[in-house]
């Protein structure tokens, strides 16, 4: 049990980055953005197929990090200057990177098993500080677990990524070009008046969009220890299922907040999978269901919630006014 | 300075649906002039507004902003010269934006955008400042969401950062008319103070024959794509609704559009 919650907070902080870069393009540009199917696997593919090639890992992901962003660029030059709808122009890009991705992978499936990862070399110098054993002793003696994690060096290094990451998200939006992507987002007319060039802050946009969802891609493949033309199926939606989990449970008040809300939404996402997998009756085949039932639920429930509260209110008050009113008569 | 040199606009051009919407369109604003622009539906007015923004490129013709040509110039970069006020108080602001960075982002209108933040210490002093001009108490709302303000103080608001970078140009297209009577007339002395006190170049479109005598040295009426009557100085501040509509019968030799939104 504890061992299945660790590893979904491990690989929750990957999907995290990815449902950052599905935040701007969803909430910040209002663009509904497909392409990210795609560049999920395209990330993973690019790092797997460099570190192949003995390109050390670091700059392998960094090489994800640039595919992603090229992506993201094209689907939004299709967008801007070809004029197709956001929607189509995202369909249009995932399709064309399954074959690009084939391309670049030269095969369907690339094992990373014995290769070198940034994890297992971090994992190597962690190894010899001892932080494991003295997390795990520690575990051991006051909870009384029997089994316990293998490393903790991959969540410590996800930990600091994805904050590196959000902190550069919340910076970049303050900014004066942050400003401008986000009213791009919110009222193009009125930030095209402030001579703000609405169609290269779109590209931009989509491009550190799929850079960071290249770099989930990336570093995914590196964590599980493959890269698989498949495994950007339905990237979108547990993006999404993030974004809006996190967002009903912690609110919008401020990008702050809602940055932290996307990163949290994404670890509850893979620990309510995580257990729900564990159930005698549903099995991974069923992963798709639970990720569109969470969604439906994040959204529906807030909303009952809030009518509900509403009614009761508005009830509530309904009858001190007639108590009053008795009172008075 | 801006000068309109014989723009005409044909929109579906070749087709049943053809209209002319400009003809021939001639037109010079010299520094601080403040010229307000009436003429019933479809008298051309707000295409002309576009095709001085660059909403719109014209078929002929020349737009001029201080002796510079910027007729192809795309909107974004004539921008940097017009500040502009739209009808719909929703339209000049971004709602989902705190009033601050709404502030931020008009500050940027005529600079380059940069990586730094956009609103720090010395900027939001300066935000507060124009904000407690217009005496709505915005200045201590500064972290507020913009959606959340009423039509009249979003308007407001958005005059306030069409103008607060002092533009070559600026624009306003019937900004009044989405308002309530107290808040259109709020707005209207909004306006008179600010053009006023910054010496704007300021073209205004109205539908309000009132405020188009009440405000501004200098006056033009439009009628099917041209501009029909031009007055300025003494003349125009002699002028009466009465006498403008006098005025178009004798030009036209019809009756002008018998609507109140005419007359105001």
């Amino acid at each position: 049990m504890f061992i299945a919650i660790f590893n979904a907070i491990d690989s929750g902080l990957i999907y995290a980055i990815m449902a950052l870069g599905v935040y701007l393009s969803f909430r910040v540009l209002d663009f509904p953005d497909l392409t990210v199917d795609g560049s999920f696997v395209t990330g993973a593919a690019v790092a797997a197929i460099a570190i192949i090639h003995d390109v050390p890992t670091v700059i392998a992901t960094l090489l994800a990090i640039v595919a992603g962003f090229l992506a993201g660029c094209i689907t939004g030059i299709l967008n801007t200057k070809g004029k197709i709808n956001p929607l189509l122009s995202g369909i249009l890009m995932m399709t064309a990177l399954y074959s690009i991705n084939l391309r670049i992978m030269g095969q369907s499936n690339i094992p990373l098993l014995n290769q070198p990862t940034v994890f297992t070399q971090l994992r190597g110098t962690w190894g010899d500080l001892g932080i494991d054993q003295a997390i795990n002793n520690m575990l051991i003696s006051t909870f009384g677990l029997e089994r316990t994690p293998s490393t903790w060096s991959i969540l410590f290094v996800m930990i600091i990524i994805t904050a590196i990451i959000k902190l550069c998200t919340d910076f970049y939006l303050k900014t004066e070009v942050g400003l401008a992507l986000r009213a791009t987002g919110d009222n193009e007319k009125m930030i095209r008046s402030f001579s703000a060039n609405t169609d290269t802050l779109t590209i931009i946009g989509l491009g550190i969009s799929n850079a960071l969802v290249a770099l989930a891609g990336g570093l995914f493949a590196q964590y599980g220890g493959f890269a698989d033309l498949n495994m950007g199926i339905g990237m979108i939606v547990i993006g999404l299922a993030s974004v809006i989990i996190g967002e009903s449970l912690f609110g919008t008040k401020s990008i702050m907040r809602t940055t932290f809300a996307v990163i949290v939404g994404a670890v509850i996402y893979r620990m309510v999978v995580a257990m729900a997998l564990r159930s005698t009756f549903l099995d991974t085949g069923d992963m798709k269901l639970i990720t569109s039932v969470l969604v439906i639920t994040a959204l529906v429930v807030p909303k009952l919630i809030s009518t509900h509260k509403e009614v009761k209110r508005k009830r509530k008050k309904r009858l001190e006014l007639q108590t009053r009113l008795k009172g008075e008569a | 300075m801006l000068e309109v040199k014989d723009i005409s606009l044909t929109f579906n051009e070749a087709t049943p649906d053809e209209k002319k919407a400009l003809q021939g369109i001639n037109l010079r604003l010299e520094t601080g002039d403040f010229v307000t622009v009436i003429g019933s539906n479809g008298a051309g007015k707000s295409t002309m507004m576009n095709v001085i923004s660059g909403a719109l490129f014209p078929d002929v013709g020349d737009v001029q902003i201080n002796d510079k040509k910027v007729t192809m110039l795309p909107e974004f970069k004539r921008s940097n010269y017009i500040g502009r006020v739209f009808q719909d108080p929703m339209a000049g602001t971004a709602p989902a934006m705190t009033i601050e960075e709404n502030l931020a982002i008009a500050y940027a209108r005529n600079k380059k955008r940069t990586l730094r933040p956009g609103v720090n210490k010395k900027r939001r002093e300066l935000f507060k400042s124009y904000l407690a001009s217009l005496n709505l108490g915005l200045e201590d709302r500064l972290t507020a969401k913009v959606g959340l303000l009423s039509g009249g103080e979003r308007q407001a608001l958005s005059l306030l950062m069409a103008t607060f970078t002092e533009p070559d140009i600026l624009l306003l297209d019937e900004h009044t008319a989405a308002l309530d009577p107290s808040r259109a007339e709020l707005i209207t002395n909004l306006t008179r103070d600010v053009v006023e006190k910054t010496h704007l170049t300021t073209l205004m479109v109205t539908h309000n024959m009132q405020q188009a005598l009440d405000l501004g040295n200098r006056l033009i009426m439009m009628d099917k794509g041209q501009i029909i009557l031009d007055v300025s100085g003494d003349e125009k501040s002699n002028l009466t609704i009465e006498k403008l509509l006098h005025e178009f019968q004798r030009i036209r030799g019809t009756q002008m559009e018998n609507d109140r939104a005419i007359l105001g």
